[in-house]
């Protein structure tokens, strides 16, 4: 069914521009035609269709069931709640003293925050579409991997004693606080229209958003595309030796972007000969490992606690690259 | 008069909503004094976990994004 817009880039650009198929700038062109006109289509019917669904999920209920359950659930229901629901990163903030003043572990917590920036729906529908389904599973089940590890690691380290006095209280006086009791939040009952306006907001606040990542992310995919040979990576950067991953990681921490703009240009470093485990090490690293969030977090934690949460994303990347370029030819038999 | 406070840690959302609820309440003839929270500390007092939210005095009425206008009429006649 994709394949019109492949139809429709093949014709916008070869037949009505004039453009030879075989040139670097009309190959470039192509790719990008055909992928901001497939990504656009997909991302406005599914993020309202899944607007339509998540419309009555709101942050007290997802608290109340992470409170709920025992410890080792709740990584995984951190990152899990972290994946599918809707939250901005303004207001990290607000979630974080929330979840921490009732209690709930600060690894939990953290799980929530680590998984949110790499998985979401948009995330999920460019990746599909662009490089198939067995790829996306791979990255979703290491976004959940890299949120819950981390937080069972910082509450492994005792991290909870590096935060800031005033958040410090609030967990530790969660059990005797009106909060820890509360009966279950009821559910929001609504109606088709509430449902429908909600998805219709969501669809132009996400757009909003995020069409300057694509176009540019879709750009500069388009430019490896067309300019940069086959095969590129591995002639020159050699297949898989150790550093490769180490120095992808690095290479994506002062590029902040959000994934919507690195998925675009991992399909190009993939075709250009990249490993994929270090493609995916340099797409989470930009991702998930951002100053000006980090910034933000030091409003309620101690230097110790930053550097240490940012130690482990670090390390988390490097496995998760190392891991993946040791399984990719039995993970990938299309890639 | 009311005393409303815009809560939030200072994104864009957060300063739309107070110029949004500044110019309504000007156009109704409703007398307001509307005022940024940016303090973590406070926010959490409100038991606010999605920005932006609007207190009115000291009462919780709105979370989770930019009110529309219908919302910030019922805000400022209540």
């Amino acid at each position: 069914m994709l394949e019109i817009f492949t139809w429709l880039a093949s014709w916008l650009v070869y037949d009505l521009g004039g453009f030879d198929p075989n040139s670097k700038l009309g190959s470039s062109l192509h790719f990008f035609v055909e992928d901001t006109s497939k990504i656009f289509a997909l991302l406005v019917v599914m993020i309202y269709a899944i607007a339509l669904l998540r419309a009555s999920l709101n942050l007290e209920r997802v608290r109340y069931y992470i409170q709920q359950k025992n410890r080792f659930a709740g990584y995984g229901l951190g990152a899990g709640f972290g994946a599918i629901t809707p939250f901005c990163s303004c207001s990290s903030i607000p979630l974080f003293l929330g979840f921490t003043s009732a209690g709930i572990p600060l690894g939990i917590t953290m799980a929530f925050l680590f998984t949110s920036p790499i998985i979401n729906e948009v995330a999920v529908i460019m990746l599909w579409s662009l490089l198939g389904w067995e790829f996306t599973l791979v990255y979703i089940a290491i976004g959940m991997t890299v949120g819950i590890g981390g937080g069972i690691l910082l509450d492994s380290l005792g991290a909870e004693r590096w935060l800031k006095d005033f958040a410090a209280k609030a967990y530790q006086n969660a059990a005797t606080s009106p909060q820890a009791n509360r009966p279950a939040p009821e559910p929001a009952s609504l109606t088709l229209r509430e449902r429908h306006e909600f998805a219709r907001n969501e669809l132009f606040d996400i757009v909003a958003r995020i069409w300057k990542w694509i176009i540019i992310g879709v750009g500069l995919g388009a430019a490896l595309h067309g300019f940069v040979p086959d095969g590129w990576f591995s002639d020159n950067l050699g297949s898989g030796q150790w550093w490769n991953v180490p120095a992808a990681v690095l290479a994506g921490l002062p590029l902040y972007s959000n994934a919507t703009g690195v998925i675009p240009i991992m399909e190009s470093l993939i075709t250009k000969g990249l490993p994929v485990g270090t493609t995916l090490a340099f797409c989470m690293s930009t991702v998930a490992a951002s100053f000006p969030e980090f910034i933000m977090l030091k409003q309620v934690m101690l230097w110790r606690l930053l550097a240490t949460i940012f130690i482990i994303l670090l390390i988390n990347f490097m496995l998760v690259g190392w891991l993946i370029n040791l399984l990719a030819p039995w993970l990938f038999s299309s890639l | 008069m009311k005393k409303i406070e815009v809560l939030g840690t200072g994104c864009k959302k957060c300063t739309v909503t107070a110029e949004q609820i500044t110019a309504i309440a000007k156009e109704l003839g409703t007398d307001v004094e509307v005022s940024k929270v940016t303090d973590p500390q406070i926010i959490m007092q409100y038991q606010v976990m999605s920005t932006p939210a609007v207190a009115v005095n000291g009462q919780l009425a709105h979370s989770g994004g930019v009110p529309d206008r219908k919302k910030i009429e019922a805000i400022l006649k209540a």
